[in-house]
């Protein structure tokens, strides 16, 4: 029998509340203790009970940053998970469950899938039970935990049946459920784990194709977008969030919200976005590095606060997590479909900042740089992720987060010193050359700070004369173009003179990077073009590269192919081939390779 | 030393001749200096009428937001530099119409700050249309058959909303104004003052005289306790043939909302370092791990 070794994906599916993302997350960082590269996607349902959910995970050698769309090892937690994803699992793979679920084997037999039965339940009572009783837990929590470890015992098996051996399960569960309170429960999901595991080695391990051994690596972090973004504005100094709950953005004030008496942050979720964007705005005034996060909807809420900030020239970060829209729309899948709108929200013209990370590396760099970016140009900076990017996790190597990437740059910010010796009067929106206006903070006794939403004289005083309009608005307006030298040109991965070239923004990188080569595989030329800083678009390196591209293939999460409209409206360069997706799913990489034949190839 | 001239600009006020803005203006001024604030220990935060223009027309920190976001401007200034002394400029439109939410909110957190409603019972600068505090049947270009809701009643809802100190002032009234400002600053937490202003040019009902008659000194009754909760509601629900000026209800009880913040205790935030340890940083990293 031919055996794979480290290529394999596992799923684990049931209802809202059974546990398949908690197994998921433990099961994942086992691997990434292993040495090995792992990329896990939650998928969810906007409930807290019941439904569908599932875990899936990604295992390889090689540092992957999509899913892959064949499963081998699929772990139900009910019969629901069986029914949708059945069709996934590849000829040869296995579907652990309990031995009393009640699904007829021949449907998987007939696929040539394996029915892998296990009495889970009796072994999580068998195993674990007693030592709950033994140590007087409550009958309804022993029941309640014994419920858990049937997840814990599938898991197990999973693991018996792919060789991953023990001490890294039992690593993981000590570490879940260490301390003094929790060392029953420890000790029972191990025996739990033991036995299940003994039992998929020994009964099921010899005959399953698909194996997984342990690389001796330095220990790797493993972390989602969310989490890299908050870490990224934590290492910037930003000490500020104030926030309204929304999926999928909530979990990067929760992260700050988790570290924030270490780091001296304050997090305040506030009555609706309208109040955490200004609260932030407020915050940053002072001179603190403030930030709001949000989803489309909350946005749309704060469209007019933007406009405040850019006027008042407050340096402000605005993280967007999209999902599927319009209005409430899809509101726990992904979506690529805000970039439109984030890059026109609020009325008048006024120069913004847009960064689009698309690897988690990226994520934790656009949250350091957007302060930068927000300071240096006093304008609102928006990072652009969606739910997909938010809630995935990727084994990383702790070397690729460098916690101070560039210097902390506060740009024209006016210290103590510096006003100290100031004679003339303070005038916050002073005319320069460069567009900015050294910012002095209230507080300095020689320094009245004035600002307006209204146009503006210099020394901030509302003005509605012709003249001073204009040379407001034009010392605005260069801001953007210094901004624009600090933007990235988009990154060229593959050949120069690729037959084609795929062009991508934000979250897509995984799948696309991943599509290219299985491509490249097939002895295709093909090259991949990726944008993570949009605003100020990138215009001389766009159309450098997509000028002289033989074909391209733009790819994205939406209807309307955002991108490529920025694309055009700033260079003139169409797209003639669109690879487009809104059905609130992430891509992945064999899917949008097979696109790619389908779509493109075939049509030469 | 601070001085009443200090806080003078030469701006000219756009406001009508005989606004009751200017009373308030002087008050406020007055209150900083007898307070011996500087123009640069304040930040005064407005929102958009003809009230939340008071910062342009005198010298002090100023940040003229959005219509009805003042508020929440100023609460993110506050907690962030809790050394500012933070004065809030609306009107009734914008603090009780469109910034209601923020009002409400606002209220409960009970930051150190003081919010100054300049209520004239119209809007004034969008040229007179009926606002929250019109009285119910009041004419005005979009209510030509007279508003149909009832008027909002500022101090009751306050109260409700948990306010620690609730106060009424009377614009032709600077000498009482002026120490109720003084009153409200002192306050530790957020103090309303919301006050009757007549506007002379679009309420032709609720005008200085109609105020004059019907306003008294809560002040000139010893015996009345602003502590007292019950006694405050009788007075929150006077309106009509006599109207209560004064501190109406103050509870000095409460802790502001920065002092229960635990990352604010050691001094303001803004003047922590934006450099964060790196072994700090490196150690929250392997947390990952």
């Amino acid at each position: 029998m031919a055996v794979v070794v480290n290529n394999v994906t596992f799923k684990i599916g049931g209802e809202a509340g059974q546990g398949s993302e908690s197994s998921g997350a433990g099961f994942t960082k086992a691997f990434a203790r292993a040495g090995l590269f792992v990329y896990g996607l939650q998928d969810y349902m906007s409930r807290i009970r019941g439904g569908h959910n599932f875990f899936q995970i990604r295992v390889s050698d090689r540092d992957i940053q999509a899913t892959d769309s064949g499963v081998q090892v699929l772990l139900p937690l009910d019969i629901q998970t069986v029914e949708a994803h059945l069709h996934e699992v590849v000829p040869g793979g296995a579907v652990i469950m309990d031995a009393a679920l009640k699904i007829d084997d021949g449907r998987l037999t007939d696929r040539g899938v394996k029915p892998i039965r296990v009495p889970l339940t009796e072994i999580a009572q068998r195993e674990g039970g007693n030592i709950l009783i033994a140590a007087d837990f409550a009958p309804p929590t022993v029941a309640a935990t014994v419920k858990l470890m049937v997840n814990t015992a599938a898991v197990a098996v999973a693991a018996g049946m792919t060789d991953l051996p023990f001490e890294y399960i039992e690593q993981i569960i000590r570490e879940n459920f260490g301390g003094k309170k929790g060392a029953a429960i420890a000790d029972a999901n191990v025996a739990v784990a033991r036995a299940a595991y003994e039992e998929g080695s020994r009964e099921f391990g010899a005959d399953f194709g698909w194996k997984v051994k342990p690389i001796l690596s330095n220990p790797r972090m493993v972390i989602n977008g969310n989490q890299a973004i908050a870490f990224g504005a934590a290492a910037a100094g930003c000490r500020w969030i104030s926030m309204y709950p929304m999926t999928p953005a909530t979990t990067v004030s929760e992260w700050l919200a988790a570290h924030s008496r270490k780091l001296g942050i304050v997090v305040k979720q506030c009555e609706d976005e309208i109040t955490a964007i200004l609260m932030a705005i407020g915050a940053a005034h002072t001179g603190v590095r403030a930030m709001t996060s949000t989803s489309g909807g909350g946005l749309s809420l704060m469209v007019e606060a933007v406009g405040l900030a850019a006027m008042t020239e407050t340096p402000l970060v605005v993280v967007l997590a999209q999902r599927g829209g319009p209005s409430t729309g899809l509101p726990t899948r992904t979506e690529q479909s805000d970039l439109q709108f984030v890059l026109h929200a609020s009325q008048g013209e006024f120069p913004r900042v847009i960064l689009a990370p698309g690897t988690l590396e990226e994520c934790f760099l656009a949250g350091y740089r957007a302060f930068n970016f927000a300071e240096k140009y006093q304008t609102p900076v928006f990072i652009l992720t969606d739910m997909n990017q938010s809630t995935a996790v990727r084994a990383v190597d702790p070397e690729r987060f460098n916690v101070r990437p560039e210097p902390i740059d506060r740009g024209e910010l006016l210290t103590d010193a510096d006003l100290d010796v100031l004679t003339e009067p303070y005038l916050r929106h002073k005319i320069t050359p460069s567009g900015i206006s050294p910012r002095a903070l209230p507080g300095h006794k020689n320094a009245v700070v004035l600002t307006t939403s209204d146009e503006h004289y210099e020394n901030g005083q509302a003005v509605e004369e012709a003249e001073m309009r204009v040379l407001q608005m034009d010392k605005r307006m260069r801001k953007a173009d210094m901004a624009a030298r600090d933007i990235r040109p988009p990154l060229l991965e593959g050949p120069q003179d690729a037959e084609l070239t795929l062009v991508g923004w934000g979250s897509t990188y995984g799948p696309i990077h991943e599509a290219r080569l299985l491509l490249e595989a097939e002895g295709l030329h093909v090259n991949h073009l990726h944008y993570f800083d949009i605003w100020p678009f990138p215009k001389e390196a766009t159309e450098r590269i997509l000028g002289s591209a033989r074909r391209a293939i733009d790819i994205e999460n939406n209807y309307t192919a955002q991108l490529a409209l920025v694309i055009r409206m700033v260079t003139g360069i169409d797209f003639k081939h669109k690879i487009l997706k809104y059905d609130g799913r992430p891509f992945s990489g064999d899917e949008l390779a097979q696109k790619v034949r389908e779509g493109v190839l075939a049509r030469v | 030393m601070s001085d009443i001239k200090l806080f003078n600009n030469d701006e000219k006020a756009t406001w009508c001749v005989g606004c009751g803005d200017f009373g308030i203006l002087a008050s406020v001024q007055w209150a900083f200096a007898n307070l011996d604030l500087l123009p640069t220990d304040v930040l005064l935060v407005s929102g958009i009428g003809c009230g939340s223009k008071l910062p342009y027309y005198m010298k002090a920190n100023g940040y003229d937001s959005l219509h009805g976001r003042a508020l929440p401007v100023a609460t993110g200034a506050k907690l962030a530099n809790h050394d500012l002394r933070v004065v809030v400029f609306s009107g009734d439109g914008d603090g009780y119409g469109i910034g209601g939410n923020h009002f409400m909110h606002t209220m409960r957190r009970n930051p150190d700050l003081t919010h100054i409603v300049e209520n004239n019972q119209v809007y004034g600068l969008t040229k007179g249309q009926y606002s929250p505090t019109s009285q119910k049947g009041f004419l005005s270009t979009t209510s030509p058959e007279g508003a149909i809701e009832v008027q909002v009643n500022p101090i009751a809802l306050a109260m409700a909303g948990g306010a620690s100190f609730v106060s009424r002032g009377f614009a032709n009234d600077p000498r009482h104004l002026r120490e109720l400002i003084v009153k409200a600053i002192n306050h530790k937490g957020y103090s309303l003052i919301d006050i009757l202003q007549p506007c002379i040019t679009y309420n032709k009902v609720n005008t200085g005289a109609w105020y004059k008659e019907r306003v008294y000194k809560l002040d000139d009754d010893p015996s009345y306790n602003a502590g007292d909760f019950d006694a405050a509601w009788d007075k929150a629900k006077e309106w009509g043939d006599r109207i209560p000026i004064g501190v109406i209800f103050q509870d000095d009880s409460r802790p502001t909302y920065e002092e229960q913040v635990s990352q604010l205790r050691d001094g303001p935030l803004c003047r922590k370092s934006v450099e964060q340890p790196i072994d700090l940083l490196e150690a929250i990293k392997l947390e990952f791990v």
